[in-house]
């Protein structure tokens, strides 16, 4: 092993994995406006006016890759916490810096302690069934 | 590619997303049974959790272990363009348990996998649902080399409520993992008429 891939590893920890490098993206932040909000299965959505990602240079590259996954079709929390291989936390501020830049918009799951209306719950079951 | 890809300029359709839980002891299939109906290999998500007290963003502290990664595998499927209902099969240890809240939040109902063969593995699960309550079925996962238990004598065992199905599943099998979802989406429509009458009675 290279000495740099030696050095980084000491980050790592067998178990927790990756901890410093994803939170050094996000300049320490673990909190931000649209954080708590945002459950696993929130869907991020692209605004149609935001064309070009990379122009603006205040942007990561991981932010630019949210506002391109999401473009075509919404993606929820979880897929890209996934996809980007980075943990929810992480995309969950990630996704807050967007939304304050108005490059995304977050639609509100079911609001929590509410269940979604019957009809809902019947689409679901004949959805299942006809799988 | 998921949804359906929208026209050039027209925005895509913003589908209403659910979630069920899988719950139960570890190894008992809760991964299985995710993959069982999912359109998409279960995909797995992560999230670093702050040990007690400890604030997560204090570098000086990541040789001193004070974060901890629970994953949670989840799957998706797409019931209509614009009805998506997600699976997150929760962490098997128990250490990982105050994940839960945020998991369980807003969820659907959920599914408590129990193997027979050591049923205690999933009192912890079904004490969760049960004081929180969240609609749930328990799903007795059926490996071949056990003896079949009748659905009466697990619910005697983990003192279940009346009202809470028991249905014997295969976690591998789709149809027989689809049964046990339609349970769930039945069981939380029932649980919620009884909350509303509880309301205006
Ligand atoms: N024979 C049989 N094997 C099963 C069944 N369900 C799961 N398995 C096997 O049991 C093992 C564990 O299944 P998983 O789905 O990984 O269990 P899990 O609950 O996700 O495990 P953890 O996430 O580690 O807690 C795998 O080797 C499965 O192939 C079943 O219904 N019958
Ligand atoms: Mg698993």
């Amino acid at each position: 092993m290279s000495g740099d891939g030696q050095g980084r590893r000491h980050w790592f920890d067998d178990e927790a994995g990756p901890v410093v490098r994803p939170y050094a993206m996000t300049r320490g932040r673990t909190t931000s406006a649209a954080q708590h909000r945002l459950d696993l299965i929130a869907l991020v959505v692209t605004e149609q006016h935001a064309e070009d990602p990379e122009a603006d240079h205040t942007l990561s590259p991981e932010h630019v890759d949210i506002v391109e996954l999401c473009r075509d079709v919404p993606q929820s929390v979880a897929e890209l916490a996934a996809g980007l291989d980075l943990p929810v936390g992480v995309v969950r501020v990630l996704i807050g810096d967007l939304v304050d830049d108005e490059m995304v918009h977050v639609t509100r799951p079911v609001p929590p302690a509410e269940l979604p209306d019957e009809s809902i719950l019947r689409d679901v079951i004949s959805g299942l069934r006809a799988l | 590619m998921i949804f359906g890809r929208s026209e050039r300029g027209k925005p895509p359709v913003e589908p209403v997303t659910l979630k069920i839980l899988v719950a139960g002891g570890f190894g008992v299939g809760k991964t299985t049974l995710v993959g069982a109906v999912s359109e998409i290999r279960p995909l797995r998500t992560e999230e670093l959790l702050t040990e007690a007290g400890r604030p997560i963003d204090d570098i000086s502290g990541v040789e001193g272990k004070h974060t901890t990664t629970v994953a949670m595998d989840f799957g998706r499927i797409t019931l209509r363009e614009d009805l998506v209902l997600y699976l997150f099969g929760t962490p098997g240890q128990d250490r990982f348990w105050f994940l839960w809240d945020e998991l369980a939040t807003g969820a659907l109902g959920a599914v408590v996998l129990a193997d027979t063969r050591r049923l205690e593995d999933c009192f912890a699960a079904v004490d969760y649902f049960e004081r929180r309550s969240i609609p749930f079925v328990v799903g007795v996962n059926c490996f071949e080399d056990t003896a079949r238990y009748p659905a009466e004598a697990v619910r005697q065992a983990l003192d279940l409520d009346p009202g809470v199905p028991v249905v014997l599943c295969d976690a591998r099998d789709r149809e027989s993992v689809k049964e046990v979802l339609i349970r769930v989406v039945q069981h939380a429509m029932a649980h919620a008429a009884a909350a509303r009458e509880a309301v205006t009675t």
